[in-house]
């Protein structure tokens, strides 16, 4: 460092010189809205914690999710706090490579954390991570459209409610799909709303033994119904619709309906943003009267890597990121509604919070339905409710999304796509030793 | 006495790039050839044993293995075609005179400085995207349904975008030796009454010719790596319709994790990338002869 | 020239050059449009008058200090493509000028180093960077890059070098001139548009370089290509300010080619030597 910091001497290297008594944590974190709200509101922690300072990463989050497995897992050191989702926690827990957060802080009140997302972040009882903000998946719905199309939207729909509701609402001509969804490849585009669908149809990734399941009828009844739905009632493109795409779509009033995460209803009612702020209604993702609903689950949390030199700073920082406290100070600044959602039991008993976001309960509810630990209607050996928590799900997720896409874009039959998917995943799973 | 000392202190100017480019080959291959015989997945590091030719097996066994290679060649020859083609055209039109040449030369080139990731997301969204992108808007305008680019013609797509980048570096290369055309030698064959068209067969295309081999080798050297544009737009898909090489390596590295993979499929890569280049040699490499 | 150019066939050419130049041109100019627009008209469909307003430009600056990336930027594109000079620049001379049977051997084994996918080998580099403690520093990337872009500078240089003509040393030669002699005063004012245009260009791609600057840095040395990636967001919707981002991401660069484009285009024009 010496040497480098000498020989940048002459480029002008300012950014290496910090005063040498404060500790500077650098945080990794992925550039969603909540968490640049976190980095503006900054001073608040180091006015309280003189003696540290904060660098910033901020990266998307695909680059960030490389960023940060590189560096743990080679031991890089690059940061003291990292942004991860649930996927992340119980695969990297296992490895040792993140500390137990154990020194939160008398007032940190951990018990208040909704259990479902302690539930996703726990590993044999300690938590791993610690929740930023929590989502889970909800249908978004035109209320006017509905009416138009003489239908009431139940609290908790049936897919073939939603199915229906979808070719009512249709109107190629006004240019209105009945329903958008996701239909980009990838494990968490595409996959991550096809396999918590899945989970409503009774289907699972694999079986006990570790046995790919997309050669059974569960997975065929899923992909089939998807397609079909998608083919009558879905918009153009959208085998290459993820998040942004379908937003756009669906702020532009083009989408009579979109399943997709629940932080998305505070884009959507946004008036600022949308056109159809005024006229967006909530419910519960659907089923199939199997008893699991196509809800996911996901947070993003902070972590510190085990090989930190500076873990009680970045306690401290976690603890300030993810308290109580952040949340006064977010509704004390940018209002009630920007509140980071979806990590803590009193945020949502908050009367303040439930008149500023009307989807609070809606949300709470979603995120309670879903169960990382349970997510399938069979059992299953692995944890994780639109993802499977093992390192190779991110490779093998993102092969089956590109076969399930071309069954979208009409380029395979569905058929195919399942037969595809299967011979991948057991060829996958045989490497990696499950299949013995 | 000249040429002995010339050829010394040839070799002399010459070592320090070849010894560092010999390291920074070596060192990395070396590495990458020793993980291709490891099990090792970066996310199960206790798990490191040795795996013989199984990695290799395994990439090549890969369903998507042998469409990814011919969807590879396609990207690189569709986007040379286009970039060759277009550039000369353009190089032959930007040596016109005209008014504000300045301007048409920076407005021409000005792609090469987008940030491929940039230019991926600007094409995909604003451009391409079938639902509010330009094209569609256009479409719309003209009464006619807007074409869903990256579903029914996803590699297609890709070269487009790919060849907007490049096509100022073709153009970039190809105009400076235009450049370099004598003007003599031109007002010459025009006074000996050579047309449009035989002046540019006989005089044009040999003296760019060497322009041309240039533009043909580095640029197949950068496609051949080309996944950043691929991940932003279609993630390989639909099916494996637009995933090629690099990019199934990128799945087994980044999304995988799985280094031993990755490792091999690098292996066969800068093998199979030798093999274009081997040909690419013989069928354009005499140009540099000349 | 001695023909005077007809002033219907100028505006003839002028006319096509301005139609394709805008058709290349207009994703960025969109883009530049968009930067302009609030986030609601980014997406509310074609149009290329936008509001004026600045907040995405203000937004991007609040979230990220530009100027610390635009500084990294610099140093390590510029950085990479003068030390790539330094060491090319005297190869391509004598590849050139004392070609040998294996010199396009050579060449074309140094071109053959960049053949390994990027992706393929990071877990490796990776390593050596931390063991070397490169990681996040600009020496680090800098070399980098200049290994990377070192067999494209020595090709250009070779071909430009090539272009000049042998008898001039000669008779230089004859004259008595040393080899430096010859070098310095005969050869390198002939070479400088080659190496101008080459270097140039190195910049240009050093510049753009958005695999390696991303995934070898965190803070210290990060330049614009992380700075970008922290604004194209898979969840929300910010077309406005991520066009407000490449449009900073883009403009330095794109206002250097402004004022060297004839650098970069004249390359090699020594109608006088000829």
């Amino acid at each position: 460092m010496k040497l480098n910091t000498l020989f940048l001497g002459l480029c002008g290297a300012s950014a290496l010189a910090f005063a040498a008594h404060a500790e500077t944590i650098t945080i990794a974190t992925v550039n969603n809205g909540d968490m640049v709200r976190m980095q503006k509101l900054t001073d608040d922690f180091t006015a309280k914690n003189p003696d540290i300072q904060l660098e910033w990463v901020t990266l998307e989050e695909n680059v960030l999710r490389e960023r940060v497995t590189t560096d743990i897992a080679t031991k890089g050191g690059q940061y003291d706090v990292m942004t991860i989702g649930t996927y992340e926690v119980p695969i990297w827990a296992k490895q040792q490579w993140l500390l137990p957060l154990d020194g939160l802080g008398a007032d940190y009140d951990a018990a208040d954390i909704i259990p479902a997302i302690a539930g996703g972040l726990s590993a044999d009882g300690k938590l791993y991570a610690a929740p930023f903000y929590g989502e889970s998946s909800f249908v978004m719905y035109r209320k006017d459209l509905m009416e138009k199309a003489g239908l009431t939207m139940p609290d908790a729909p049936t897919w073939e409610f939603i199915a229906d509701a979808a070719r009512k609402m249709t109107d190629r001509a006004a240019d209105i799909n009945g329903i958008c969804l996701r239909g980009k490849a990838g494990w968490g585009e595409n996959m991550a709303f096809l396999t918590a669908m899945s989970n409503s149809f009774g289907a699972r990734w694999f079986d006990e033994k570790w046995q790919p399941q997309f050669d059974q009828p569960e997975w065929k009844n899923t992909l089939q119904f998807y397609v079909d739905l998608m083919k009558e009632a879905g918009p153009s493109g959208a085998s290459s619709n993820g998040f942004n795409e379908n937003l756009a779509l669906f702020q532009q009033g083009k989408c009579g309906m979109w399943i997709d995460a629940t932080v998305a209803a505070s884009f959507v009612s946004n008036p600022k943003d949308s056109t159809v702020a005024d006229k967006v209604g909530y419910a519960l993702a659907p089923d199939t009267g199997l008893g699991k609903r196509g809800n996911w689950l996901w947070a993003w949390s902070l972590g510190i890597p085990a090989g930190t030199q500076k873990a009680e700073a970045a306690q401290k920082f976690v603890s300030w990121a993810t308290g109580k406290g952040y949340l006064d100070l977010v509704a004390s600044k940018e209002g009630w509604a920007n509140v980071p959602p979806g990590t803590r039991t009193s945020l949502y008993n908050n009367p303040e919070y439930q008149k500023a976001a009307p989807f609070a309960k809606m949300t709470l509810d979603s995120i309670n339905s879903a169960d990382p630990t349970k997510p399938t209607v069979k059992p299953v050996p692995y944890v994780g409710v639109q993802f499977v928590a093992i390192p190779e799900f991110q490779g093998l997720g993102t092969t089956v999304g590109q076969l399930f896409s071309a069954a979208l874009a009409g380029q395979s039959s569905v058929d195919d796509a399942l037969a595809g998917a299967q011979t991948a995943s057991v060829r996958e799973m045989t490497r990696a030793g499950y299949i013995k | 006495m000249a040429t002995r000392q010339t050829s010394t202190l040839a070799r002399f100017m010459m070592a320090p790039s070849v010894i560092l480019l010999f390291i920074w080959m070596i060192v990395p291959l070396a590495m990458t050839l020793w993980f291709s015989f490891q099990n090792y997945n970066l996310l199960n590091p206790a798990n490191v044993s040795f795996a013989g030719l199984f990695n290799y097996k395994f990439f090549y066994t890969d369903p998507a293995f042998f469409q990814s290679i011919w969807n590879t060649l396609v990207l690189v020859v569709g986007v040379l075609l286009i970039t060759v083609i277009g550039g000369i055209a353009l190089a032959l039109l930007l040596d016109q005179p005209m008014f504000g040449q300045g301007i048409v030369r920076i407005l021409v080139i000005s792609p090469f400085f987008v940030m491929p990731p940039v230019a991926a997301l600007v094409w995909k969204n604003m451009i391409m995207h079938p639902g509010y992108g330009v094209f569609a808007d256009f479409a719309k305008f003209f009464g006619a349904q807007p074409v869903d680019w990256f579903a029914q013609f996803p590699l297609f797509s890709i070269i487009i975008i790919v060849a907007w980048q490049w096509l100022p570096f073709a153009t970039l290369i190809l105009l400076t030796a235009l450049q370099s055309l004598d003007g003599e030698q031109k007002e010459a064959a025009e006074m000996d009454g050579a047309g449009i068209v035989s002046r540019f067969i006989y005089l044009t295309i040999p003296h760019i010719s060497r322009a041309v081999t240039v533009v043909i080798l580095i640029q197949t050297i950068f496609l051949l790596g080309v996944y950043a544009e691929i991940l932003v737009t279609t993630n390989g898909g639909p099916g494996y319709a637009s995933t090629n090489l690099p990019f199934l390596i990128y799945r087994t590295a980044l999304l995988g994790y799985d280094v031993g993979g990755a490792s091999a499929g690098g292996i066969i890569a800068v093998i199979l990338a030798n093999i274009v280049a081997f040909f690419l040699m013989r069928a354009v490499g005499k140009n540099l002869d000349k | 020239m001695a023909r005077a150019v007809s002033t219907r066939r100028k505006i003839g050419f002028t006319v096509a050059a301005w139609v394709v130049a805008l058709l290349i041109f207009f994703p960025i100019l969109y883009t530049i449009i968009t930067s302009f627009k609030s986030e609601t008209e980014a997406i509310a469909g074609f149009s290329l008058v936008p509001s004026g307003t600045l907040e995405s430009y203000a937004e991007v600056q609040a979230q990220s200090n530009y100027f610390k990336f635009f500084l990294n930027s610099v140093i390590i594109a510029v950085g990479s493509t003068i030390l790539a000079l330094v060491v090319a620049v005297p190869a391509a001379w004598s590849m050139a000028f004392s070609p040998t049977k294996r010199t396009k051997d050579i060449l074309m084994w140094m071109l053959s180093t960049k053949m390994m996918p990027a992706v393929a080998v990071l877990v490796p580099i990776y390593l050596i960077f931390r063991d070397t403690y490169l990681l996040d520093t600009r020496i680090g990337l800098t070399v980098m890059l200049m290994l990377i872009n070192l067999p494209i500078v020595v090709w250009m240089l070779y071909t430009y070098f090539r272009e000049i003509p042998g008898e001039i040393l000669e008779a230089a030669r004859m004259d008595g001139a040393t080899l430096w002699g010859e070098i310095v005063y005969v050869l390198t004012p002939m070479a400088v548009p080659g190496i101008a245009s080459t270097m140039l260009l190195n910049i240009i791609l050093a510049w753009n370089e958005a695999f390696w600057t991303i995934r070898l840095t965190t803070t210290n040395a990060a330049p614009l290509t992380a700075f970008i990636a922290s604004f194209s967001s898979p969840q929300g919707l910010f077309w406005a300010k991520l066009s407000a981002a490449s449009t900073l991401a883009i403009a330095p660069i794109l206002i250097m080619g402004w004022f060297s484009q004839r650098q970069l285009v004249r390359g090699l024009t020594f109608g006088a030597v000829k």
